[in-house]
């Protein structure tokens, strides 16, 4: 470890505190209909696109016509995602030449995408044309990541209001969110890439001779109008199948920098909204200190991880000074390694600069875990704020249980039906991810598809469940997919995402309902350091106690199997 | 609303949002980058006499012992022998891979034993000078197309490519140290040096 990594560490966070407010302020503006500089520019393109799809955007919706209006644009995204897929051999834009993708592959792809998990069953530049990578993925990664935002700004508005039926219309602020934040913030982005060196083009791959006389062929395409919202809408999908630790996708220490920055710059965001929108930022920040906290130590122990050497290989004469670099990037090293794994899968992002299935076992661990805690801190666009809501209901329930009081969160009510709705949807997660990680390694089609052996092996399955469930997307990428994980990843995947979504809708619609009741002196607080603590604690509780077995089958025993030199 | 009519505009909207994001995007994006920045939207492609001799970017399996050598790569690539096999390619950059191994992988250990051996072999005289064998020439990059390697790795190279080009170690030393890219502005990133770029200057400074 040394200090300029702690320096990179330190000067991320305080970025990311910077730009908290000034992107709360406008995503406020934006979602509320309010007036913004973009809005002069665009607004025509805006009510163009309500007339042509007939849209009044002024209506309002109650909660459960939100939720059929994000299901039935799922389907429409699916739908649309497989057929543009499969047919992709008799389609333009295809230099490469690529055939149609499998059924099973294609099912689990569309999902994949409209979830805004972007897992990646299939090796992005051996297998996609470029019509695929621009009208199926970078398209889905815009309204993924804007459905994802839409919601969380509906669930606000249903903590922020009082007494009434509706919680905002899911067409407009879908339209509102790619229009004026996703777009015009991407557009920077790219021009940016490119400038760095991510290439931006129609062309094929090229061939060259190398300066060995060996022939080498480069795969090109449109990446940096791709990577621009991988990044910024938590997708994490892609253009390579090396993602970020491509040197076309990430070329350098600076974009790798506003590639970290990006993944959280929305998610931060959007606790600043939050406050905003419930009439005190306070509320917003102690959201954010509590992610904020979360962050911090995950990164300090996934670092400390990386910077040391495979022990395992101590006696074979190589310097230790570099860390763990099976996997790993030289220009990034272990600290760009490191927090960009940390930041990945904080956020629901899952692109990866480095190999996570490389990482030695502790510090492979931290992805893994702080996907299981539901991808709260900071979170995807959208899913991490609306989650981290239901932790902090079942912090104040608990805080209520404890004093004897019913328990308040913002001056409303947490009864009965909002408890309930708020256990599916935390209880879902934990279901797929150890559900289906038992059954994928008794059978055999399961068994077969992993790489490793051992306490390792176990991890590899363990983690891909995981990836799926949160919606992230990273994996230990030894597993090569075949049709059983094809097909249970995907139903992991939309368990994740719509048993999630339709859960909390319901919640915003029963708060929206609710009467507001003034703070009094019995009212427990929650924009101060207990709230803080207290939230903070049920994450790590309801993550801790859920999956403590399964890691300790998994990377702790893994560790101490390293540390007596046991290979598999 | 009943929750039919919303059909409509979930379909139309799926059209009229992947069309602007999705073509019209990065249509536009290309057009502007090929006009700002064409090199670099094209790959970074190097020319010599107009023949295209690799890019920027992407590493290049670097093998005889007058070259700086970059990272072992784990990418694969079909069989010449049986198309319907692949084979290891390093440094293909058609179709990036990391090796995936795990930390308490005994295949790991085998190949970063070999790597090491090999390393060891290639240059006795950094060996014998008590230099210790670098992290980053035996253990492989996440895209198998790293182009870089860190400073000591290309230090660690000096003796043995003044031993066979006749160069003095120091004027190579020098070339090393020109070359390595710094962390930006001091503190971000490691630093690194292009194999790539430095063998071809390794080459031009032969003809001077």
């Amino acid at each position: 470890m040394t200090t300029l990594g702690w320096v990179t560490i330190l000067v991320f966070l305080i970025c990311v505190i910077a730009m908290t407010r000034p992107l709360g302020g406008f995503l406020k503006r934006v979602l509320e209909g309010e007036k913004h500089f973009l809005a002069k520019i665009l607004g025509p393109v805006e009510r163009g696109i309500y007339r042509l799809a007939g849209i009044k955007a002024q209506t309002e919706q109650s909660w459960s016509q939100y939720a059929f209006a994000v299901i039935f644009f799922k389907i429409a995204c699916f739908l649309g995602v497989y057929s543009l897929l499969r047919l992709q051999g008799y389609l333009p834009l295809n230099p490469n030449g690529m055939a149609g993708i499998s059924p099973d592959l294609a099912y689990n792809t569309a999902i994949s995408f409209l979830t805004n998990t972007n897992w990646q069953s299939y090796s992005g530049e051996t297998t996609m044309s470029h019509l695929s990578q621009m009208l199926a993925f970078t398209a889905q990664n815009f309204v993924s990541a804007a459905a994802g935002i839409a919601i969380a700004a509906a669930v606000i508005r249903g903590f922020a209001r009082r007494t009434t039926a509706t919680i905002g219309n899911f067409w407009a602020d879908l339209v509102r969110v790619t229009l004026y934040v996703l777009l015009p913030a991407c557009v920077v982005l790219t021009v940016f890439f490119v400038a760095e060196g991510v290439p931006q083009t129609f062309k094929g791959a090229v061939s060259v001779l190398t300066v060995e006389g060996a022939h080498q062929t480069i795969a090109l395409g449109p990446v940096a109008s791709q990577e621009a919202i991988k990044m910024l809408g938590t997708n994490g999908g892609g253009f390579f199948n090396t993602n970020s630790a491509h040197p076309f996708e990430n070329p350098n220490a600076l974009t790798n920098f506003v590639q970290m920055l990006c993944i959280f710059a929305l998610g931060a965001g959007l606790t600043n909204m939050f406050g905003r929108m419930v009439g005190k930022e306070r509320q917003g920040w102690a959201i954010f200190a509590a992610m904020a906290a979360l962050f911090v130590v995950g990164t300090g122990v996934l670092y400390w991880s990386e910077a040391h050497a495979n022990p395992i290989f101590a006696s074979l004469g190589i310097d230790p000074t570099l860390g763990n670099l099976e996997g790993k990037e030289t220009r990034f090293g272990a600290v760009g390694s490191a927090l960009f794994a940390a930041v990945t899968t904080d956020a629901s992002c899952g692109a990866v600069n480095a190999m996570h299935e490389s990482f030695l076992p502790l510090g492979g661990m931290i992805p893994l875990i702080n996907m299981m805690l539901g991808e709260v801190i900071f979170g995807g666009v959208g899913s991490g704020l609306y989650g981290f809501l239901l932790f902090a209901i079942i912090a104040v329930f608990m805080a209520g249980l404890m004093v004897g009081r019913t328990p308040e969160y913002l001056g409303k009510k947490i009864e009965a039906r909002e408890i309930k709705m708020t256990m599916l949807a935390v209880l879902c997660l934990p279901l797929v991810m150890l559900g289906f990680t038992a059954l994928a390694v008794v059978v055999p089609s399961g068994l077969s598809a992993l790489s490793a052996t051992g306490p390792h092996g176990f991890t590899e399955a363990l983690y891909a469940y995981t990836s799926a469930a949160a919606n992230n997307g990273s994996a230990f990428s030894g597993l090569t997919a075949n049709s059983f994980w094809n097909l249970t990843l995907g139903i992991g995947m939309m368990i994740g995402r719509f048993f999630v979504i339709i859960p909390v809708l319901a919640i915003a619609g029963s708060m929206a309902a609710k009467k507001m009741a003034p703070p009094t002196s019995g009212t427990f607080p929650t924009d101060n350091g207990l709230f803080i603590g207290l939230v903070i604690g049920v994450i790590l509780i309801v993550g801790g106690l859920t999956f403590l077995p399964a890691l300790a089958l998994g990377p702790i025993v893994e560790h101490l199997e390293m540390l007596r030199g046991t290979l598999f | 609303m009943t929750h039919l009519q919303q059909i409509r505009p979930a379909l139309t909207l799926f059209v009229i949002l992947s069309v602007l994001t999705g073509l019209a995007y990065p249509f536009a994006m290309t057009g502007a980058a090929h006009m700002l920045f064409p090199h670099q939207a094209n790959g970074s492609v190097m020319y010599h006499h107009e023949q295209a001799f690799g890019s920027e970017l992407i590493g290049q399996n670097f093998t005889q012992a007058r070259y700086f050598h970059g990272r072992p790569s784990a990418t694969m690539g079909p069989d010449p022998s049986d198309a319907s096999k692949t084979t290891a390619v390093p440094y293909n950059a058609a179709a990036s891979v990391g090796s995936n191994a795990g930390p308490t992988s005994k295949a790991l250990f085998e190949r970063v034993q070999a790597t090491v051996k090999q390393v060891k072999d290639e240059n006795p005289a950094a060996i014998a000078a008590g230099m210790s064998v670098p992290m980053d020439l035996v253990m492989t990059s996440a895209s198998g197309l790293d182009p870089d390697i860190s400073p000591q790795a290309a230090f660690f190279q000096v003796k043995r490519i003044a031993h066979e080009r006749g160069i003095a170690e120091a004027s190579l030393t020098q070339l090393v140290e020109r070359m390595t890219v710094h962390p930006w502005l001091g503190w971000l990133g490691e630093a690194h040096v292009n194999v790539l770029q430095l063998n071809v200057a390794l080459d031009a400074l032969r003809s001077r």
